[in-house]
């Protein structure tokens, strides 16, 4: 048999559990990685892995609604065969990953221990410690090394990817990637090639996410014509404490736990916090939803926090956005006992002690749930079709795309605990599928022609030299240039959206990257240049950010983390109940109007001719579970959701009146 | 940690960073000033962002941006090491405001002493990673098919497999162990990539194992199934480079940014790794 060899790009949890069982299948995998694949984003999550299980069963919880609240959650976008495929291994998963020693909390009895995330009635979460992004990543990577010592993995770490190798045909035959300590452009001829190279959250500037997460592998292939799809559903966390270099993630316990949120009403009050009396804060949350006050829902408290600071002007800080998060009033006693471990966090990070001091936090990005467009087989039973080569392959043949960077799970917003979920099973799930596509194929790794190679080399290498000479009288600069990205993203694409203020985005955002293919870098060298890295990085986050705000001017909707005040759907007003019922139909007709127009998967591909990405828009598989219109907080909810159940179940008769006449 | 008092902060208009500089492999190390504006609340990452886009020391003169590495920002990816201040530590999770406290006059920052440097702030930890595998630190399963779950493990097992587990790799507590000695090779001429490669794995096998990884076999021997490789991780440790080396001077534990009790895992090994010899010579 002749020998098989993929390329992995990448090694958070989806790459390396993609490596481990591609090498259990006897492929040989060259891992390559920015980074060392330990050192992977997925480290940072802390949460944890969503599954149903022995306990939540006896609950009435079943694999079925896992995928329910995953599908409902994600406002109907998500792609519900791949959902529901991951909702039935997901329970398998966990037990792979406890075989695999990922140090799991544990019951008194000695079982796995679970919690209760967002979005669902369940205790389905697994976590080990504050850090389970970590265990997780770390047992997978104990098997790809303990692969590597076999000979079936090599890894090259601290190497970038510059884009796949295509053959006349638009096969996918390898990669080309660059060896960031020499500079050595070189090819990595494969069978096939799986991308799982996370988010793009550096297109914001900063977020939660990484220093790794620029989204330019996903570029690289966008721009060689893999499709992009949904790239305007970014999750923003409502909390985060925002440092110079990053927007770290604060747990929303801390508003549970009874912390206030306010502003001084007076614009960037210079006084310290303590000295501004009661009346002269702005208890926002509080006076505008007296019901809920600081518990309102994740997006509700996300969106006022980002209103009051951008369009009120009230941030506490002129420079830097914040709001208080005030934790002061409570007895220190009762904050360690209750928030200690997260209260470490702020401290270790800000030098504050939030005991004595209110936290400042402000909203940040911190998932992507768009990404690379990719196929799949739909089974009999509505999941996926195991071992199908079409299983998570991009539309370039042979180039494959898996976790965060793909599209498919997650739909308009993201379940938290989920995510390390699709990682994990994507990348097991695809291994069989890509092992059959490479029997089905009479080329193999070593018959690509030469000049496929070379000419795919020599390209990257242009563009690496023509960067670190082509500019010398210009004054761009790439860090400068990442800044101002970041800023107009953050303004115009993130919590809320307006049409007026995405289209200034957008002007602005072409003129940043005309100077960005102009800039000037401060080394030249050829060892270990960081400062070419990253221009290339740069550049290739234009396309990515032309997608999202593309993507988000022409959906004039709400859906998930996609949200236009212009567009949002009113509540009933009127009192007399016939006429109520009236609004309540005519609220149902809107919905299913527009779920016709925009139920729709966003698809960009990008013309580098014109730098511009082209969208379309494409049906999404709903087939399992009919969408139904979420309606919290709304007034009215209740008449909507009868007349809407009314609706669904004369559908359904409908519908099974014609399968038992058929 | 109590937090000082917003008005008692030293707050200096500008800051000096002293950086230890080195242009690539075997070249000689010189040192450059820069300063930057003060800000509240800079960790040294954001120094090192703040110097990469100005590019120019102290006195004006243009200069490659000074080169260093880091990745999460949160102390969880143990990229960020480097000795500051003379200290080795995560510099994502080191505070100007605290450093200026305990030297206000500049800050210094270095590359670790105990590895390669490949350039600047930037060091080549390959022989840390290596060590995982001289000690087998992973669970030997049989497939990653569907098995059912493993083994029923009590509360307090966890509690005491966890601390160890957060090892995130970074070496400080190899940098600042006596007895870990730098090992640095060069490319022959003539010599191909492969065979360097190698020749720098089998000098990495014969040099000390290091605190990490001793603790990482300790934390595998615990684990129901990692178990079946204890002999092989003991013997590992017993082998040139093994565990006699360590002479006990409990540095390691004391630069832990994970506070993980490395000689508690040190002492563990001992006593292991002595039954462990008494039993192999009385199967002889
Ligand atoms: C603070 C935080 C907390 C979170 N908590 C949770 C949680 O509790 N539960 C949950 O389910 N999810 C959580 N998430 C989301 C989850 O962590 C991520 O979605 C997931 O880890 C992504 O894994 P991945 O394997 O797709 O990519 P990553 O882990 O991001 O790995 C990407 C890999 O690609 C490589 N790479 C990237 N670009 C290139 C290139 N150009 N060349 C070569 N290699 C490249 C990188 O080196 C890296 O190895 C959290 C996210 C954040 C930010
Ligand atoms: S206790 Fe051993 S491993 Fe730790 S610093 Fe001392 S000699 Fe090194
Ligand atoms: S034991 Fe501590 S200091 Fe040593 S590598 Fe692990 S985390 Fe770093
Ligand atoms: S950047 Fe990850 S530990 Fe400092």
């Amino acid at each position: 048999m002749a020998k098989k060899r993929v390329v992995v790009v990448g090694g958070g949890l989806a790459g390396l559990s993609s490596t481990m069982k591609l090498a259990e299948l006897g492929i040989e995998v060259d891992l390559i990685s920015l980074t060392p694949v330990k050192r992977s984003h997925s480290v940072c999550a802390q949460g944890g892995i969503n599954s149903c299980n022995d306990q939540t069963r006896q609950l009435g919880d079943d694999e079925w609604k896992h995928f329910d609240d995953t599908v409902y959650g994600g406002d109907f976008l998500n792609h519900q065969p791949p959902v529901k495929e991951m909702a039935y291994w997901a329970p398998k998963v966990i037990d792979l990953m406890d075989r695999l020693g990922v140090p799991f909390n544990r019951t008194g009895e000695g079982f796995i221990d679970r919690r209760r995330f967002g979005g669902t009635l369940y205790k389905r979460t697994a976590f080990a410690g504050a850090t389970t992004g970590q265990q997780l990543l770390y047992a997978l990577d104990e098997q790809v090394r303990r692969r590597e010592a076999e000979g079936m993995v090599r890894k090259f770490e601290f190497w970038d990817f510059l884009g796949p190798i295509q053959d006349a045909s638009g096969r996918c035959r390898g990669v080309v990637a660059q060896d960031m300590v020499s500079m050595e452009i070189r090819a990595f001829p494969a069978d096939a090639v799986v991308v799982a190279t996370g988010g793009c959250g550096l297109v914001y500037g900063r977020s939660t996410m990484s220093v790794f997460c620029t989204g330019s592998a996903a570029s690289r292939c966008f721009q060689a014509g893999a499709k992009y799809a949904n790239g305007e559903f970014i999750q923003v966390h409502p909390t985060a404490i925002p440092g110079s270099d990053k927007l770290r993630l604060m747990s929303e316990s801390a508003r549970g736990e009874g912390g206030r949120v306010w502003v001084p009403r007076k614009p960037h009050d210079s006084r310290a916090p303590r000295d501004i009396p009661d009346s002269e804060r702005y208890y926002f949350l509080e006076e505008r939803y007296p019901e809920y006050g600081n518990l309102v829902p994740r997006d509700i408290a996300t969106r006022e926090i980002f209103d009051i600071c951008v369009n009120d002007g009230l941030s506490v800080d002129p420079e830097r956005m914040c709001v208080y998060l005030d934790l002061t009033h409570i007895p220190k006693a009762e904050l360690d006992r209750k928030l200690g471990g997260i209260l470490e966090i702020y401290e270790k990070f800000q030098g504050v002690d939030p005991r004595v001091e209110p936290m400042r936090i402000f909203p940040a990005v911190h998932y992507s749930m768009g990404g690379l467009w990719a196929d799949y087989v739909r089974s009999h039973d509505g999941g996926l079709e195991p071992g199908a080569p079409r299983n998570h392959m991009t539309n370039i043949e042979g180039l494959y795309a898996i976790g965060e960077c793909d599209y498919h799970y997650h739909g308009a917003n993201r379940l938290g605990a989920n995510s390390l979920l699709s990682c994990i099973f994507t990348g097991l799930f695809t291994g069989p599928s890509i092992s059959n596509y490479i029997e089905s194929q009479s080329e193999g790794f070593e018959d690509v022609e030469a000049s496929v190679l070379s000419d795919a080399v020599s390209k990257q290498q242009q563009r690496h030299d023509h960067l670190l000479s082509a500019n010398p009288d210009s004054d761009e600069n790439p860090y400068l240039i990442h800044q101002e990205l970041g800023d107009v993203m953050t303004r115009a694409a993130t919590v809320v959206r307006k049409n007026d203020q995405l289209q200034n985005a957008i002007a602005t955002v072409n003129e940043l990257h005309e100077r960005a293919m102009k800039v000037n870098l401060s080394d030249t060298g050829s060892w270990s240049n960081q400062n070419v890295i990253f221009a290339k990085s740069l550049q290739d986050m234009f396309p990515i950010a032309k997608t999202i705000l593309q993507g988000a001017l022409q959906r004039d909707e709400c859906r998930g983390a996609h949200f236009k005040p212009n567009f949002q759907k009113p509540s009933l007003t009127a009192e007399d109940p016939a006429e109520r019922r009236r609004q309540a139909e005519e609220w149902c007709d809107a919905f299913e109007a527009n779920n016709a127009k925009y139920l729709k998967s966003t698809i960009a591909e990008y013309d580098c001719s014109t730098m511009q990405p082209k969208l379309s828009y494409e049906d999404v598989d709903t087939s399992l579970i009919p969408p139904r219109p979420r309606l919290y907080g709304l007034v009215g909810a209740d008449i909507i959701e009868e007349v809407w159940k009314e609706r669904a179940k004369a559908k359904k008769d409908g519908r099974d009146l014609a399968e038992s006449t058929s | 940690m109590i937090a000082l008092d917003p008005a008692e902060k030293k707050r200096p208009e500008f800051i000096k960073v002293r950086v230890k500089r080195q242009d690539g492999p075997g070249k000689d190390p010189y040192w450059q000033l820069f300063q930057i504006k003060y800000e509240p609340e800079l960790n040294i990452i954001s120094v090192l962002q703040r110097i990469a886009a100005l590019a120019t020391t102290s006195d004006g003169k243009k200069v490659a941006p000074v080169a260093w590495d880091c990745g999460c920002l949160e102390e969880v990816c143990g990229s960020c090491t480097m000795q500051i201040n003379g200290r080795v530590r995560q510099s994502c999770s080191a505070l100007v405001d605290r450093l200026l406290e305990e030297n206000d006059d500049e800050l210094v920052l270095e590359p670790m002493s105990k590895f390669p440097v490949i350039r600047d702030l930037i060091v080549d930890r390959k022989r840390l990673f290596r060590a995982l595998q001289r000690v087998k630190a992973w669970v030997p399963v049989d497939s990653y098919y569907d098995m059912g779950s493993g083994e029923r493990q009590l509360r307090s097992t966890q509690e005491q497999n966890y601390p160890l587990s957060q090892c995130m790799s970074c070496g400080c507590c190899l940098d600042a162990c006596p007895q870990y000695g730098k090992i640095e090779l060069e490319q022959r001429e003539g010599e191909s990539d492969e065979a360097f490669q190698a020749r720098e794995l089998e000098a990495f096998d014969e040099g000390f194992v290091g605190p990490h990884a001793i603790s990482q076999a300790m934390l595998f021997n615990n684990h129901p199934t990692g178990k079946a490789l204890a002999g092989e991780r003991l013997d590992a440790l017993t082998g040139p480079g093994g565990i006699q080396v360590c002479g006990n001077a409990q540095n390691c534990v004391s630069v832990c940014p994970k506070e993980i009790p490395l000689t508690t895992s040190i002492a563990r090994a001992g006593r292991a790794t002595t039954v462990h010899m008494i039993k192999k010579w009385f199967d002889r």
